[in-house]
């Protein structure tokens, strides 16, 4: 039956574990518990899970690059403990010199490391998205959520692995560590010529900031209405009710303009899979078809010009008299 | 056990707000702004008053040393192995010994440098980095102007009253397992050359290499062939970190940070600052490094290699070092003649 559960729950209900409905194959093993603290802030049953070869083989390569990455870090520590701990945020693990280009494996301790753990990444996240796109099947589900992890992925491999092969350099790609990945986005700014100026990179902010603010409005107005049945969306969607009607007119109201129920959901969809969709293309223009996003932004008229306020200045390599 | 559990999330995270608030690193309000470019362009410079009142204790100026009268006997006449201040008068000469003993070695006094039974003698090796001191000074006052203008440097400048500047730097070294183990080239560590960033460590490497990689924009908007790698841009973003923690300015002091290679679009101060790097690159090179031939072992860094001047070496957090108050001028016998090569 229809139940209702929040962030905030405060009573927790124990009755035998939720089984879930029958799939004709493939059913979920192990015995289920209930964990507290997991209830707070969701469902508190934990398993029958389901991991399948996809699964194993996934979360297997996935150990594997975290601990060729983690190791590098302890490494470049010399195995201090108390540095590790101390510089963690820190820690890199760089991707070859320019001098290596794409070779396929250059030696492990100049970004042969990088390269293994970026492999062991990649196909892990490749077999996390057929078994999600698998699971989805099995449960008689579209496959809308795979492919949103789809378009995450197609960002990572751009930055890591497209972007790099068609510039002929793996030493353009993303380092892998907390601050470093950082340092190397507005590194990677700066080298292009400011990446504001990337119609990609803007469409992508859009729809990064648009994602947030619509997932702000929709969560806002199904809390809002959840007391006239509203957080029942399907319901809602395929037999209208008084819950869906106020939201819709509520929002008619306020700013002349209402999604439905039904297609509040596509909006967050297509605003959350185009966000790394199309900053992803805006990556893969840099350097390849565009050297200087500024200077682009210059040309195509985009950049605005301000009035000077400081006296002309002039690089002095060129300036009259410079010595070079 | 729920509550012990709750109890003991609140404690943690008592002590997490106040670990982040109290560490240093954290600057109490009020953060003052002001605008130096043009509106709408972000160019700002933020300042904190009481960061500005450390600053201003830090830099503040030793007691004048009374001027002598002009005219006299020459120094080369009255005292022996005189080589750089040839052109003083023996009473200038003393003057300048007497600021040098209270700019530099006021604790240890003249014997830090002398031989106090035969003051001629070159035995320290104290002297000798001195007598190489006193050329770069008079060379920077005269050959360096456009960094350091009419301003001038002094001993001072970078001593402040101790016979090591406080801000040196060396090739550094960082403890790494060696074997097949990533190098990562020096980054992801924080330190003071890098501002405490994951940039690279060696930020002063385009300092000192021959030729000018510290450019690494690309200069057309479309491509022609591979411009600087991104690991260039990192050093160089690395020094550029430095040079805005030496002297506690925002990037905009220089640069308007929409276009920061675009020499039209930036401030005046990045000129001066450009020359800057040209003197740090070229006494660094002539002065500081081949000194390491000459010091202790207790002097050079991890990799054998002499100390050497960074921006932070005279500016030591402020723009203007010791807020533009020109010494040079009170002390002509830093700076009125070029120095030996």
């Amino acid at each position: 039956m229809a139940y209702y559960q929040n962030i905030f729950t405060q009573v927790q209900l124990r009755a035998g574990p939720d089984m879930g409905v029958p799939v004709p194959q493939l059913e979920r093993t192990g015995e289920p518990t209930f964990v507290h603290w997991i209830g707070r802030v969701g469902n508190a049953q934990i398993g029958p899970i389901y991991l399948g070869y996809l699964g194993v083989l996934s979360l297997a390569s996935g150990l594997i690059a975290f601990e060729i990455i983690g190791l590098n870090m302890w490494a470049s520590v010399n195995w201090s403990p108390i540095e590790f701990v101390r510089q963690l945020p820190w820690l890199a693990l760089e991707p070859p010199k320019p001098e290596y280009g794409i070779r396929i494996l250059p030696p492990l301790a100049e970004g042969g490391w990088w390269l293994l753990a970026g492999m062991f990444m990649t196909i892990s996240v490749l077999l996390w998205l057929a078994r999600m796109y698998r699971r989805a099947r099995a449960l008689g589900l579209g496959t809308h959520t795979a492919w949103a992890f789809g378009s995450a992925i197609w960002l990572m491999l751009v930055l890591g692995f497209i972007r790099p092969l068609l510039m002929g350099h793996w030493s353009e790609a993303v380092p892998f560590g907390i601050f470093p990945h950082l340092d190397w986005t507005a590194a990677f700014s700066i080298r292009y010529g400011n990446l504001f100026y990337n119609p990609f990179h803007m469409l992508s902010i859009a729809f990064l900031y648009g994602s947030t603010l619509l997932f702000a409005m929709h969560g806002a107005t199904i809390l809002a209405v959840s007391r006239f049945g509203g957080e029942r969306e399907i319901e809602q969607i395929l037999d209208r009710g008084t819950a869906a009607e106020r939201a819709a007119l509520f929002w008619r109201w306020t700013m002349g303009f209402n999604a439905t129920m039904e297609s509040i959901h596509r909006w967050a969809w297509w605003f959350a899979v185009l966000c790394p969709l199309s900053g992803g293309i805006g990556i893969l223009l840099t350097g390849t078809v565009v050297d200087n996003w500024y200077l682009w932004g210059v040309h195509h008229g985009i950049a605005p010009s301000y009035p000077h306020v400081f006296p002309p200045v002039v690089d002095p390599l060129t300036a009259p008299g410079a010595t070079q | 056990m729920k509550l012990a559990f709750q109890l003991l999330g609140v404690i943690a995270l008592v002590l997490l707000t106040s670990a982040m608030l109290f560490r240093s690193g954290w600057t109490r309000p009020p953060v003052n702004s002001a605008q130096n470019g043009f509106r709408g362009t972000a160019m700002v410079q933020v300042s904190n008053p009481a960061a500005d009142a450390v600053l201003k204790m830090a830099n503040a100026l030793p007691d004048p040393i009374e001027k002598v009268a002009p005219g006299g006997g020459k120094a080369t006449d009255v005292y022996k192995n005189v080589q750089v201040l040839t052109d003083l008068s023996a009473d200038e000469f003393t003057r300048t010994m007497l600021a040098i003993t209270e700019w530099v070695a006021p604790q240890q006094g003249c014997g830090y440098c002398h031989n106090v039974e035969n003051l001629a003698d070159d035995g320290l090796y104290t002297k000798v980095v001195a007598r190489r001191m006193l050329q770069m000074t008079r060379h920077i006052n005269t050959d360096w102007k456009a960094h350091v203008a009419t301003t001038g440097v002094t001993c001072y400048t970078c001593h402040r009253g101790m016979p090591v500047p406080a801000s040196l730097w060396y090739e550094p070294d960082v403890p790494h397992a060696g074997g097949f183990a990533a190098g990562n080239r020096g980054m992801g560590h924080p330190g003071p050359s890098n501002g405490s960033t994951a940039l690279p460590l060696n930020s002063f490497d385009p300092v000192l290499a021959p030729q000018d990689v510290i450019r690494v924009v690309a200069t057309q908007r479309l491509p022609s062939g591979l411009g600087a790698s991104i690991q260039t841009t990192e050093s160089t973003y690395s020094l550029m970190i430095h040079m805005s923690e030496s002297l506690s300015v925002n990037c905009t002091f220089c640069h308007n940070t929409r276009a920061f290679s675009q020499w039209a679009e930036s401030t005046p101060q990045r000129v001066t600052a450009w020359h800057g790097i040209q003197m740090v690159r070229e006494i660094d090179a002539n002065y500081l490094d081949p000194l390491k031939g000459t010091l202790p072992a207790t002097r050079l860094g991890p990799h054998g290699d002499g100390p050497k001047v960074d921006c932070k070496t005279c500016h030591q957090g402020v723009s203007k070092p010791l807020f533009g108050a020109s010494m040079a001028k009170d002390y002509p016998e830093l700076g009125g003649v070029a120095g030996a090569p």
